[in-house]
């Protein structure tokens, strides 16, 4: 009776500590659970460069209009102060 | 080239790859617009700058009047304004994704507003008056009114109030809690530094072109005579 009854409770230990090391687990990761989101795939899967890239694209094209347009005016310079 | 427009290009280029690129600490709320610290607050610290410069050159005009300075304050005030519209459309964006509203009855929302009208009336003004001296005087006595207006309304009253959305209220500058981070403060400086030099340059540019059209005009004018 006595070893019956040991045994349906370590049955029961046995069934129940796994899903309390469980829940612990989960408990200690709820904090970075709660952690702020933030674009971690887009870094992990490196599409962010196609977007450094396109925004590298745009400045250098702004800069090299602008380079232009002030080389423009320096040859006008030129043409007025001769 | 000047030496200071292979520095904006570096500064620019740096900016857009280590913005994007760069460590910035996980912040509720925020998110990765965080990121806009380096886009957003430069237009600002771009504009201040450049009308600084725009109502020092009105003043050197009223003690010493040419047409050389008042270009030089009426090309920089337009830049000025450029960086502030620019201030304004992207600030009331990162709003509306943060706060939740593109508007909202901030002080210091109110005063960048309130500013960029009264500088929007230095140029209804330019605009109303033929007379190029009259022009030049009014408009420079009419810019130290509005810088004088401008730093209270963007950096003195939000300062002041209780309650601000805004970071910078309280007395606390605007992105202490940004700053601490040593890894944000490495784009930061250099992203303001950067955008300023771009008002400056466009500036130069602009500053050039009038002064090249003013002496083809005198040309013309001899050459008639």
């Amino acid at each position: 009776m006595k070893s019956k009854k040991n045994n349906w409770l370590s049955r029961a230990v046995a069934l129940l500590l796994p899903l309390l090391l469980l829940a612990s687990a989960a408990f200690a990761q709820a904090p970075a659970a709660t952690e702020p989101e933030m674009a971690d795939a887009l870094r992990a899967n490196g599409k962010i460069y196609v977007v450094v890239l396109v925004l590298v694209i745009i400045v250098t094209g702004l800069l090299v209009y602008l380079i232009r347009l002030d080389g423009k005016v320096s040859r006008l310079e030129r043409e007025v102060n001769s | 080239m000047k030496w200071w427009k292979y520095l904006t290009i570096v500064l620019l280029l740096y900016t857009v790859v280590m913005g994007f690129l760069g460590h910035v600490p996980r912040l509720a709320i925020l998110n990765e617009t965080e990121r806009n610290l380096y886009f957003h607050v430069p237009m600002w610290f771009g504009m201040t700058i450049i009308l600084l410069a725009s109502v020092v050159n009105s003043i050197r005009y009223l003690r010493n009047p040419s047409t050389r300075l008042d270009t030089l304050a009426h090309e920089s005030a337009k830049t000025g304004i450029l960086l502030g519209v620019l201030g304004l459309l992207t600030g009331s964006l990162w709003a509306r994704y943060t706060w939740g509203t593109w508007w909202t009855t901030d002080v210091k929302l109110n005063g960048a507003a309130v500013t960029m009208l009264i500088y929007a009336a230095y140029l209804v003004l330019r605009g109303s008056v033929s007379d190029e001296q009259q022009r030049a005087r009014l408009s420079a006595i009419y810019n130290i009114f509005a810088f004088s207006a401008a730093i209270p309304l963007l950096f003195i009253m939000p300062r002041l109030a209780e309650a601000s959305l805004h970071p910078g209220m309280g007395g606390n500058p605007g992105f202490s809690k940004y700053d601490l981070d040593s890894g944000m403060r490495l784009v930061f400086y250099p992203a303001v530094i950067g955008w300023t030099l771009l008002g400056v340059w466009i500036t130069e540019v602009a500053c050039r072109f009038a002064f090249v059209k003013e002496k083809i005009y005198e040309k013309q004018e001899k050459q008639l005579a």
